[in-house]
């Protein structure tokens, strides 16, 4: 107990975010196993925790590191692809058991799409600001078009591979894993919650420990003056750079995971409007903030389903809870109204609060 | 095909990614936001014409002068609703906004009209004219045409108007351009309205040469035409029209001899090596940081 006090804040709210997580995991797991979800629900959990995943890999970037990036659904198709060809070439040579299957290639995945956003920071965090946006959706687009335009194949003679013009000849027992526009079809879907969770804590611990070392202090502090920090010696560009690897490497995870759930993976999944939605999780989840990120991803990859019964009307609902979320939390007229008239005099002292910024 | 027809097609097409980026680059260099609801605003733009023109029987000039009120009044009717009210808020919000606002009207537009694809006629007819070996459509000539004519007309109203130098003023600093006595919320309306106007424009003209109509329609043209904002200098005029022309003649260009499949991977690409070596833009000015 005495332990437990002389916690600090920023001990307590990581232990409140694992605590949030392990609890809904425990809760969901059990429901999933009584019978109680809806099978459309059960189907959703892995989506989510991929999705979750996917937010606090964005959060890394745009939270800690502090800059824009509007293709970060070009990681995830990354992982999706090389975690996905990885985990067929394992079929293919007879590797049984799925989840070794599955935890190999996530693992794959990862050092794969560390790589290539490694490569691509080099030039990225050079830049700043909307520059630095414009280039992430550009290489997401770059990459999304070399994914639909490449061929991979095997057979017992090895990996054939084309770019363009399907030119990859099979023998017989041969299995094609890319097919151009098509992506990959006929994936056996191999994930499981379990994986997801464990996905979403190993993404939660990286970022905790990364925030309370060294390299994280210094992370922050260029985010928060740039200048400032250029000028007692930290070398920007090298902080940078591993902040936005290791954002990387988790965004391919979660793609690697995100594709086990679907019998099909095709890159135009992983297209603009996919990298929005997920900096819609971060910002309604405010930037930097954790368990924002994972309530709000679980939220709104919930919300179109329980919106169903509006059937049409629910993506307009959608576009219109969102400009409505955003007007409320940073609209000064919007915030009194909301504090007044939906909480009552119980946020009084708040209200100062926010008159006094 | 001879490269000069790729080439005046390219110039077409880089003539309405200019004309779209001119919206962007105007609202980017005042209100200092990514407008990404810009694209779904040629949209509209291109419906409400179609039902003016095939519809109803209207003239082709008559419907394009309607979808034009029509835009200008939307985008100063997002302005006011969705953008006035976060002037001061952090620019990560406005962003999000304008995906809503964008998700919002492509939605709408799905609900109104489905998503069934409308064959939009073009609004000049389908002839040619031939110069030389050289055969150039009817639509492709109005779309440089057009795109020249609001180009120059831009130059002039940003530069020899009183609006145009308000425009300007509050472009460079809003806080000074209040104190001078500039009403700093009109301009930035008045900036949305034209821009959206032109968004209508753009739309017309899009759908002419690529007469698939779907609530769709709007975003790839928007986020190339942001690009080309981007790759000229965002918040500069001649920037975005010289982006534009540029980025459409390399599109065509690269889809003739290289690959039609990798044509927008290789733009992207293009985009990346001019930013690398200048991080401006071409014509965006370098600023410098002061400690």
């Amino acid at each position: 107990m005495k332990k437990l006090t002389n916690l600090t804040k920023t001990q307590k709210s990581n232990a409140l975010t694992y605590l949030v997580v392990c609890v809904a995991f425990v809760i969901m797991f059990a429901l999933q196993k009584t019978g109680g979800l809806s099978s459309k629900m059960s189907g959703m959990l892995v989506p989510i925790c991929a999705y979750i995943a996917m937010a606090l890999s964005l959060n890394l970037t745009v939270g800690i590191i502090g800059e824009l990036s509007l293709g970060h659904a070009g990681f995830m198709s990354v992982g999706a692809f090389v975690g996905t060809t990885a985990i067929l070439i394992m079929q293919f040579n007879g590797v049984e058991s799925p989840v070794v299957r599955l935890v190999v290639g996530i693992i794959i995945a990862a050092i794969a799409t560390a790589l290539v956003g490694f490569l691509i920071g080099i030039p990225v965090l050079r830049l700043k600001g909307d520059y630095l946006a414009i280039v992430t959706l550009a290489f997401a687009e770059i990459i999304k078009s070399l994914f639909q335009n490449m061929y991979l194949g095997i057979d017992e003679n090895g990996l054939q591979f084309s770019m363009v013009d399907n030119t990859v000849n099979l023998s017989e027992n041969g299995r094609i894993i890319i097919e151009g526009a098509m992506g990959i079809r006929s994936i056996t879907k191999i994930s499981n919650f379990f994986i997801g969770f464990l996905l979403v804590i190993v993404c939660l611990t990286v970022i905790f420990n990364l925030v309370s070392s060294r390299s994280g202090r210094a992370i922050m502090a260029i985010r928060d003056n740039r200048i400032a920090a250029e000028s007692v010696g930290i070398p920007i560009f090298k902080y940078k750079i591993i902040g936005f690897t290791i954002s990387a490497a988790m965004a391919g995870a979660a793609g690697c995971l995100f594709a086990q759930n679907y019998s099909s993976c095709v890159a135009s999944k992983f297209n603009i409007d996919c990298s929005i939605l997920i900096l819609v999780f971060v910002v309604l989840g405010k930037q930097g903030n954790m368990l924002g990120s994972i309530i709000a991803a679980a939220a709104l990859t919930i919300l179109p389903e329980v919106l169903r019964s509006f059937a049409d009307y629910r993506m307009l609902l959608y576009a219109i809870i969102l400009i409505v979320v955003m007007l409320a939390g940073n609209n000064a007229k919007f915030k009194a109204f909301f504090n007044e008239k939906v909480f009552g005099k119980i946020k009084k002292s708040k209200k100062e609060v926010i008159a006094n910024e | 095909m001879s490269f000069l027809n790729f080439l005046v097609s390219g110039l077409s097409l880089g003539s309405i990614y200019a004309i779209i980026a001119l919206g962007y680059t105007m609202v980017y260099g005042i209100a200092k936001m990514l407008n990404f609801a810009h694209g779904d605003v040629i949209m509209v733009g291109g419906y409400i014409c179609f039902f003016a023109t095939q519809r109803f029987g209207l003239p082709a000039i008559i419907g394009v002068l309607i979808s034009m009120a029509f835009c200008t009044l939307l985008g100063i009717i997002i302005e006011r609703l969705a953008y006035k009210p976060l002037r001061s808020a952090p620019s990560l919000a406005v962003l999000i906004t304008a995906i809503g606002v964008s998700y919002f009207l492509q939605n709408a537009a799905q609900l109104l009209w489905t998503s069934n694809p409308k064959v939009f006629e073009s609004v000049v007819g389908s002839d040619n004219v031939k110069v030389g070996e050289l055969t150039i459509s009817y639509v492709t000539l109005l779309t440089i045409i057009v795109c020249l004519v609001i180009m120059v007309a831009l130059t002039l109203f940003v530069n020899k108007t009183k609006m145009g130098k308000a425009m300007r003023a509050v472009s460079e600093d809003k806080g000074a351009a209040q104190l001078m006595g500039i009403d700093v919320n009109t301009t930035i309306s008045i900036t949305f309205a034209i821009g959206s106007g032109l968004a209508a424009i753009a739309g017309v003209l899009l759908c002419s040469a690529y007469p698939t109509l779907m609530p769709t329609t709007g975003s790839m043209p928007g986020i190339k035409a942001f690009t080309a904002a981007v790759f000229g200098g965002i918040g500069s005029i001649p920037g975005a029209f010289l982006g534009g022309i540029l980025l459409g003649i390399i599109e065509n260009l690269a889809k003739a001899y290289i690959s039609t499949q990798l044509s927008d991977a290789i733009v992207f690409a293009v985009l990346i090596i001019v930013l690398l070596v200048k991080p401006a833009g071409l014509l965006g000015k370098a600023t410098r940081e002061k400690v």
